[in-house]
């Protein structure tokens, strides 16, 4: 036998292998343009966390149908994956299936059961594709989705769907192979799901059958190896990036604004307070708040390359349902599209972040910010713990201290607070008038 | 509170009035509902009248930390003077300031909103309730409130408290972990709402008037509004009341 499907596997692997570690180290540094932020605490919750929102999918269950589809194609996505280590193995030995004469019996069960598997994420993945394009399910019909983004969806469905076949179909063809006993290819009793395919490829002669099965193998490794690629410039990062996702997901009380300690100095010197010189306060004060990628913390950019753009979050968003142009869904989009430009333009020796372009005001307007009740429905929502209202709130912080940016209502609050101590403007000695009534009605 | 200090007297609780709870004229009835409850319990409690100031929430989320910090931190130099332990307020937005906010900022005081208090006070024995009064039997639905449920996952202590007064609680479709926003937080409350199709609170009020509900129990004095003027908005005045939890418990307490 040739000795040249070998090399051609190995250069095809080694090529693969060569892309997809720049693409890791790619995301790896565009996560880290981010601001440094320990989130490392209480590891164990953290594991804990992980293993039940990424690993055991518990959030997705809040709804029932897409979560039962989601999770057939995830159970699918890592048992045959399985299959693919024999497959890479075959590939440079030059073996054909070289698991099945050491498991026997045990292998034709596996077998099956990864071709039960490959059926359940085909009829899932053309049941998601229905959902989107024939159903037309409101989350997956918004603006911020219109071109690649829907575009990017539907390829991984089809591209999922396509590779089930070729596993089917070299399934199928190499039992037929071994039927008319070939020599090479092992007969390994009934394939449920192959054998219905069997009759379309019976009547083909032996040099077609062989063909036809080294096509389909090649095709689904090959197809395999192109969409780990793939994945990096893609939505559907978060089949990986779920899991460190949710280990650093924020386990503090939602409703906890980050405090700035830069600002606590401050105040604390303006009241006459003694000022500990503390060395969490970092010698150089950046910009207040966020303005570019670069303002938030790593976590934040991570959460975008996390985000597979379901949109349940736009779905639960007070303000989105009520027409505002809020979607945290694109606020997490912005991130992202924002930190692959700047990541893109600084690898080509460009202007980077200084491109004259920002996050806000380019990417994410201040109407969509200023639209946000802080309520935390997209946080809870997110079945893999992301949270735009973070990045929303130090946009804002930006806009206020900044900028002075705020609506004009706002700038009134403030005016109020500074003066009498309350968002409306009341004279603070009435603070307690309230209390009169009480005591009239006590003494009678 | 400054009373209490000069008579050498250390109240058991600090009760955190808020801006709302001190000059907005229909909840001003939810703050004199609590403090009626309190006398009647006995509770050793004061507030701080004139010195309370605005936590600085709706500035913290309005993006103005300086602000923020100034009113965090005078309040905390102020409580930190009474030497304050615990803590009670009917506002969620207060709540959540002082209970997760103020810590980063030396102010460490153990705080819980009206609602567990309540309840606290039902389960207890010190609050007795006839069951018997106006709400008796009556549909009641309760709209979470956002700085109270999810920011700090307090979901059933107010639901307790509706529940100890003999009525039929009904939910929402939205309610808990998935309520909606009544349209005030994260500084809403003073401005105007982006432009889009529909005010929040509407959307909220016909929820719950879709419950077929009497009655719109609330936790938090920006829900009490929102929800107020959306009730008014469907023209419902007239059938369908919004009460906060505390005035719905001194009304069956008779005072």
């Amino acid at each position: 036998m040739s000795i040249l499907p070998q090399l051609a596997f190995v250069l095809i692997l080694g090529i693969a292998g060569y892309i997809l570690s720049k693409r890791i180290k790619f995301l790896r540094r565009n996560i880290l343009l981010g601001k440094a932020e320990t989130r490392n605490d209480q590891s164990e919750s953290r594991w804990k966390t992980m293993m039940l929102v990424a690993f055991g999918q518990q959030k997705m269950f809040k709804r029932i149908v897409p979560a039962f589809l989601h999770l057939l194609i995830y159970v699918g996505f890592l048992v045959i994956n399985l299959e693919v280590l024999e497959f890479i193995l075959d590939g440079i030995i030059g073996s054909h299936r070289l698991f099945a004469p050491v498991l026997g019996g045990l292998y034709t069960t596996a077998i099956n059961m990864f071709e039960f598997l490959a059926v359940a994420v085909l009829v899932s993945c053309v049941a998601f594709l229905i959902r989107r394009n024939v159903m037309k399910v409101e989350r997956f019909t918004k603006p911020e989705l219109k071109g690649w983004p829907a575009m990017d969806a539907n390829l991984i469905l089809v591209i999922e769907i396509i590779l089930m076949f070729a596993i089917l179909t070299m399934n199928a063809t190499d039992q037929i192979l071994a039927n008319r006993e070939d020599g090479h290819y092992l007969a390994l009793g009934t394939l449920f799901f192959s054998s219905m395919l069997m009759p379309i490829f019976e009547g083909m002669s032996d040099g077609a059958l062989v063909f036809t099965e080294r096509f389909a193998w090649w095709f689904h490794i090959v197809g395999i190896l192109a969409f780990a690629i793939y994945v990096t410039y893609s939505k559907h990062l978060h089949i990986f990036l779920a899991f460190p996702n949710t280990w650093y997901s924020n386990l503090k009380a939602k409703g906890e604004m980050i405090n700035m300690p830069e600002v606590t100095n401050e105040v604390n010197m303006m009241l006459g307070i003694p000022v500990e010189t503390s060395s969490d306060v970092s010698a150089e004060i950046g910009r207040f708040g966020a303005k570019d990628v670069n303002d938030l913390s790593w976590i934040n950019v991570l959460n975008a390359y996390s985000c597979t753009e379901c949109g349940r979050c736009t779905a639960e968003c007070p303000a989105n349902l009520t027409g505002k142009k809020l979607s945290p869904r694109k606020i997490m989009m912005d991130v992202r599209d924002r930190v692959e430009e700047v990541g893109k333009s600084i690898d080509a020796g460009g202007a980077g972040f200084e491109d004259g372009k920002s996050l806000l005001g380019d990417y994410i307007t201040k109407e969509e910010i200023n639209a946000c009740t802080s309520c935390n429905a997209c946080v809870e929502a997110c079945p893999v713990n992301i949270d735009p209202l973070a990045i929303i709130l130090q946009m804002r912080r930006y806009v206020a201290m900044e900028e002075s940016g705020t609506p004009a209502q706002w700038n009134a609050m403030f005016q109020n607070m500074e003066t009498s101590f309350s968002p409306w403007k009341f004279s603070p000695s009435d603070r307690f008038n309230w209390a009169e009534k009480v005591k009239e009605e006590e003494m009678m | 509170m400054a009373e209490m200090s000069t008579n050498g007297q250390t109240p058991e609780v600090l009760f955190w009035v808020g801006c709302a709870g001190s000059f907005d004229e229909r909840y001003k009835a939810v703050t004199q509902a609590f403090v009626k409850i309190l006398n009647k319990v006995g509770v050793s409690f004061a507030v701080l009248g004139p010195e309370e100031a605005c936590t600085g929430d709706p500035a913290r989320r309005a993006g103005n930390e300086f602000l923020f910090q100034m009113q965090a931190v005078a309040n905390i130099q102020v409580m930190n003077g009474y030497e304050v332990k615990k803590v009670v307020t009917a506002c969620p937005h207060c709540f959540n300031t002082i209970k997760n906010e103020y810590p980063a900022l030396g102010g460490n005081y153990d705080v819980i909103h009206h609602s567990q208090f309540l309840q606290q006070l039902i389960n207890e024995g010190k609050v007795t309730l006839k069951g018997g009064g106006e709400f008796k039997g009556k549909k009641i639905t309760f709209h979470d409130s956002c700085y109270l449920g999810r920011a700090n996952s307090v979901y059933e202590a107010p639901r307790e408290v509706i529940k100890a007064l003999d009525v039929e609680l009904v939910e929402m479709k939205r309610c808990k972990t998935k309520g909606l926003c009544c349209g005030a937080g994260g500084a809403q409350m003073f401005k105007e709402p982006e432009p889009g199709k529909k005010d929040i609170n509407i959307e909220r009020t016909e929820e719950a008037l879709a419950t077929g509900a009497s009655t719109i129990a609330v936790g938090c004095p920006f829900c009490l509004t929102m929800m107020t003027d959306g009730v008014k908005n469907q023209n419902r005045e007239a059938d369908v009341k919004v009460y906060d939890l505390a005035e719905m418990i001194a009304k069956d307490m008779g005072i």
